[in-house]
This record gives C-alpha cells, structure tokens and sequence, in this order.
C-alpha cells in the first residue's frame, strides 16, 4: 500500500508563492475580491504564511530584520480531526491516505473548517467566479471517486473544499500506465506545488518505499511536523532551516 | 349509544384561566400577530436573499466559521430547558409550586425548539442537502449526536406537552360553547375522546412520572451533546470537559429566567393575578439564586483554570475574552448575567415581579451573549494560526434581520397558542380529582373499585 507524503524543506523555500499560486490554476480554485479577501474569504488551498518559529522571537528592524515562512498545504493527517466530524462523509480518507472532499455530498455546515488546527478546509461563501478570460482557461481536469465532483471541478456555492494533494493527476498517471501495460511508479505521480517549486523545497512520494528521496528526507533530523503534540500526525513534514 | 358522561375537575380558578380563550379574535390580536408577522416576513426575505446569494452575505468568514446563527442554535436550545427542567425535574422532586407554571413554561420549551432546529438550518450553506444527514449520517460526528438528541428531544416535548393539554383540550370541548365551529371541532378532534374517569386521570398521572424520569435524562444529553459539537474539537478553550455542564447550567438558568418573563407577560395580558400569584416567582427567585452562584462558581472554575495553566494558544482566547476584542461584551456579559441579577434577587426581588422580571431578561441578554462569547474567541484565534491569521468578526444586518425573525416567530407561536388554549394547567391545579355526582352511582362505584384496588394492592 502507497502512503503519500510531501516534505518541505524550510531551508530551501524562498517563500516566492509559488506553490500557492500552481494551485490555484491546478485546481481552479475561486478568485475573490479584495474587499473580500479583507473579510478573510480569499481561498488558498496552500498559503504561505509569516511564522515566528517562536512567539516571543524578535523579528528586528530592517535591514536587520529575519523572517521565516511556512508554506501550508493540507495536513492529510492519518487520524483527522476533519473527517470524523463530518456527519455525512463528504470527507474522507482513501486507502492511500489522502484526505479527500466530495462537493456533491457536502452540506456546508462547516463543521470540518472548525475542527481543522491547520485551518486548510476553505468554504465556498459564494458562487465561485472567475473574469472570462480566466473563465476560458480553468482545468478541465476529472476525479473519479465517491461523488462526480471532487479534485479540481468547479465547486458550487455552500460547499467545503481543500488542497487534495493533486489527486486528479494520480489518477491520471495511473491510467496512463495501465494504457501502457505496465507498472505504476510512484516517481509519475507529482502534485503541481511539488513541480513548480522554484527553489525545489518540496519533495512528494511514498513513505512506504524507504528509497524514495521524501521518505529518507523524513528521516533527517531537522525534520518536524505542525502541531505535533495534538494527535492529528500530519502527513506533511517540514525541515527546520538550519 | 348512550351519551357518556364526562367529567372534569373542580378549580377555583377556572373562570379566570378560560376567559383569555373566550373572547373572539380581536383588533389588537391581530395588531400583535400582524405585528410579529412583519418582522418575520423580514427575516424571511433577508434568508432568501441569502439562499440566492451564499452564506457571503452574512459576516462570517475565515477562521470564524460559526456566528450568530450557532450562537441563536445553541441559545434557543437553552431557553428550551425551561419547560423540561419545571415540569419534568421539579415534579420528580415534588415540587407543588410548579403545578401552575408547568405549561407556561413547556411551551416555552416547545416553541423555542424549532427556531433552535431552524437555526442550524439557516447557518447551513447547502441546506437544499439536509436529507444527507439521513442518507450518509455517520454517528462519528457530534453534529449527527446533535440531530439525533435535538430531534427526540422536540418529539418527546410534543408529546408530553399533549399529554398534559389533553384533559384540559377536552374541558374546552364542554365549556367553551360560544367559540366558532371550527374552534370547536379542533377541541373536539384533538381532545381524543378524554372522558376524565380516575382510571384516565390515574394513567395520565403514570405515564407522565414515567416520561418525567425519561425527558429529565433527555435535557441534561440534550444541552451537553449541544456544548459538545464545540467540545470534541481540538480548537483552544472549547476542548474542555468542562463546557458540557456549563452549557447545561447555563441552558437552565435563562430557561428559568425566561419563564419569570413570560409568567409577568401572561398575568399582566390575561389578568391572571390570583392563578399566578407572587408567591410563584419568590419561588423563582429561589432557583434563580442558586444558578446565578452556580454560574458563577463555572466561570471561576474555567477561567482560573486556564490563566493558572498559561497555554499559550489558550491564554489567546484567555486575553480575547478578558481585554481583547470581546472584552466589551465579556464584561457587560458578568454584569448582565451575574452582577446586577444576584443583587436584584437579594436586595429587590422578593414579592416583586418587576424587578425580578428585569433581573431575568438582563439574564436572558447576558446569556445570548455568553453563548457570543463561548463561541466566537476561539475561531479568532484558532490553533495554529493564532498568531498567522488573527480573525475577527463583525454579523450583518441578514444575521440580525434572521435573528429578529425567529424570536419574532416564537412570540407569535406563544401568543397564537395562549389564545386558543388555558395557558394554566387547569385539571393539574385542581383542587381534586375525584369525581362528585357526574358519574351514575353504579359506573362510579366501578371505577372507584378499580382505583382503589390498584392503589391498595
């Protein structure tokens, strides 16, 4: 069994947003206005944020000022706090470990939103809208899985949604090597954040195969997870800058 | 077929507790409901634009996920309390006093539910799926905890609320004999055939000690499993085992409060002076004393608990609720529902229902905001992003057009109620229930017999 797992090294990220912004056009998620974006409705399935590593750290003046990043996907924790509160399972864990949202079962109550500490799940507060020049350019992409709407469709207004590490693009090139005749390889299989990455900060593969780079990454000492201590184990690991 | 004899009991009072029934649909009643309808009708046109539109047009947002509409939930299921906690938990612990209140305060319970039930609803964004909570419900999830109690809940209110109603439906039936036809069809229809035998009154009285025991289990679920959809989270401050009684405490406090309001109301509206004495709310005013000390023994228990252990992530909502952005409301909140209220039912509130009347609804506004400041602290300032994404939160005018309309709508349930039925439990406050001369002498000597078997053996 697969068990997918992205590792971001904080040493290499140059906090360009990137990723951030791969997303958005990988999984056509909503533009909103700036006014809205104030009110915080702005949806960044992976946002990158200014983090004191400590609370208390004195982050100086310029031109003597340090400042760190946290590039933020969704968690895919093994025990999510997410799915269990979901009182339809719009949410759920596949059998590869993704944590995955069907926007046709969703009834908006926001309940997941709530009970995520990592504050990935992102609602819909209104019909999604894109300019028609960026209209004309949203992705095509499918998912096939428990509801006809799930991955990169375009999600209704009232629904919840969330980074699902790409999983259209896994479905995909397993279908090509089905096509092919032959075996799927882990190494096909790369969400767009991991791609783009400018500084290559960010690696993804299967934490079962101890020879795939992202599994001996996690294994480094610098490595740490978000919010370890509250039972969540993400399955996004992080290596502390150095 | 021999016309059966029917029989009601004696009460003192019943000239009084029927003449609000009496009088035919009137100018003011239809100003007051016209009234409340106006109001609803607002409400009703800012949640359709808010269908149309998305739950954006409300002031919620990122990470403030719940608002107003959760604190209403939670709130209306609280003033729900009042009817269970008086008919149910007092009269399995004998408390005479309640018997005139009972109803009062059971409707209270039964036309605040709804609005708490359409609370939930109105915060959904996709409320056009609510049949998925039947088809994919999965019991992993508090919320699908919350249905399940909320909805028993509501039912078995219903049902012991018609319980009770029913010998006085049928005294309706007999005595109201000017009211329209239709009026008197309903009484006839919904009274079931009640004859009032002893054997009758005798299985009434059972059957409701028995559903006492089970709706006394029921409200303490109900309120707890409603502070648990916040409590199961890992979110700081609500993941406390401490919220579940401190829901169901508060739930019952302003349940209780708001019965003193709606007892004043009824008394003043339908002259019910001497069925509602003064004695009733000193009585009140009792209970209402140890859930003020009650509720403030919680807040210390919670709050000295946090600020002693100094977690971080929940020294943020801490500080949120003490001098941060709620620091307003948290403290007009004390007042409301502690300071000024214990003051009133020491110094002021005995053998006056003016002043307990202001204590209760100071209680009621300092509980609405109380369920504001539970809820609302914790989504500013969540786990991890406390000190990325600090969120804040102000409601719209929808929120509060919403708001208005469903208080709106238990008012005009409550007032539509009183007007068609005794709002005092008529045969519950009667000075016996034992049939005079109504029965022919052979008929009553049967049914003494059977009583008297039963009670004996």
């Amino acid at each position: 069994m697969t068990n997918w797992s992205m590792v971001v090294d904080l040493d290499k990220c140059v906090a360009c947003q990137g990723c951030s912004i791969a997303c958005r056009f990988e999984n056509n998620t909503p533009v909103v206005s700036p006014e809205e974006a104030a009110l915080g409705r702005s949806i960044l399935w992976n946002d990158v944020l200014p983090m004191p590593i400590n609370p208390t750290e004195d982050i100086g003046e310029y031109p003597h000022s340090r400042r760190r990043y946290l590039t933020r996907p969704c968690m895919h924790c093994e025990n999510p706090p997410c799915v269990k509160v979901c009182p339809v399972q719009a949410t759920y864990r596949d059998e590869e470990g993704i944590v995955r949202q069907n926007y046709d079962r969703c009834i908006g109550c926001r309940f997941c939103t709530v009970a995520c500490p990592y504050g990935v799940r992102y609602f819909n507060w209104e019909t999604p809208s894109w300019s028609p020049e960026m209209a004309r350019h949203l992705s095509p992409e499918r998912v096939v899985g428990q509801g006809s709407l799930e991955g990169p469709a375009v999600r209704p207004k009232g629904v919840v949604e969330k980074c699902t590490f790409c999983i259209h693009r896994l479905q995909k090139a397993r279908a090509r090597a089905e096509s092919e005749e032959r075996e799927f390889r882990a190494e096909e299989y790369t969400p767009a954040c991991v791609q783009t990455c400018t500084a290559k900060a960010r690696f993804f593969g299967d934490m079962d195969d101890v020879t795939a780079t992202a599994s001996i990454l996690a294994s480094s000492p610098r490595a740490f997870r978000v919010l370890e201590d509250v039972g969540t184990h993400p399955k996004v690991i992080y290596l502390q800058e150095g | 077929m021999r016309q059966a004899q029917v029989y009601h009991p004696d009460n003192q009072y019943e000239e009084a507790i029927l003449d609000p029934i009496k009088p035919p649909i009137n100018a003011r009643d239809l100003l007051l409901w016209g009234g409340l309808l106006v109001v609803m009708g607002i409400g009703v046109a800012a949640y359709v634009r808010q269908f149309i539109l998305g739950l954006g047009v409300t002031g919620m947002n990122r990470p403030v996920y719940w608002g107003v509409y959760i604190t209403n939930f939670v709130f209306f299921i609280g003033l729900a309390h009042s009817g269970t906690f008086i008919s149910a938990i007092l009269r399995l612990s004998g408390a005479e006093f309640r018997k005139p209140l009972a109803r009062a305060a059971e409707a209270l319970t039964l036309f605040s539910l709804p609005f708490g039930v359409a609370s939930i609803m109105i915060d959904m964004g996709r409320p056009d799926r609510v049949m998925n909570v039947i088809l994919y419900g999965r019991f992993e999830s508090p919320l699908l905890w919350d249905f399940t109690a909320v909805s028993l809940y509501l039912f078995s209110s219903v049902v012991f609320f018609y319980l009770s109603l029913l010998p006085d439906i049928a005294l309706c039936r007999d005595r109201l004999e000017d009211v329209p036809s239709w009026q008197r069809s309903m009484y006839r229809i919904l009274a079931l055939g009640w004859k009032g035998h002893p054997e009758q009154f005798h299985r009434l009285e059972r059957v409701m000690d028995g559903m006492a025991i089970f709706m006394t289990m029921l409200v303490v679920t109900v309120h707890t499993v409603v502070s648990w959809v916040f409590g199961m989270t890992i979110q700081p401050v609500w993941h406390s085992a401490l919220i579940g009684p401190f829901f169901l405490l508060g739930a019952i406090f302003s349940g209780t409060a708001a019965v003193v309001i709606v007892l004043a109301i009824l008394r003043k509206a339908y002259h019910l002076e001497d069925v509602l004495p003064v004695g009733l709310f000193n009585s009140l005013r009792k209970l209402l004393i140890v859930f003020s000390l009650g509720w403030l023994y919680m807040m210390i228990a919670e709050h000295l608990t946090l600020y002693y252990g100094n977690i971080p992530e929940e020294m943020e909502v801490f500080w949120q609720r003490f001098t941060g952005d709620f620091s307003i409301m948290f403290w007009v909140m004390t007042f409301a529902v502690f300071v000024v209220p214990i003051l009133i039912f020491i110094f002021r509130g005995k053998n006056s229902i003016a002043w307990m009347v202001t204590a209760s609804v100071l209680i009621n506004i300092g509980m609405w905001l109380e369920r504001y400041v539970v809820i609302i602290p914790t989504e500013t300032r969540p786990r991890l992003l406390y000190e990325l994404v600090q969120g804040s939160y102000t409601p719209t005018w929808t929120e509060w057009a919403i708001t208005a309309s469903l208080f709106a709508g238990m008012f005009l349930l409550y007032s539509i109620f009183t007007r068609f039925f005794p709002v005092v439990p008529l045969w519950e406050t009667a000075e016996t229930l034992e049939p005079e001369t109504a029965f022919p002498e052979k008929r009553q000597r049967g049914f003494r017999g059977a009583r008297r078997r039963r009670l004996g053996g």
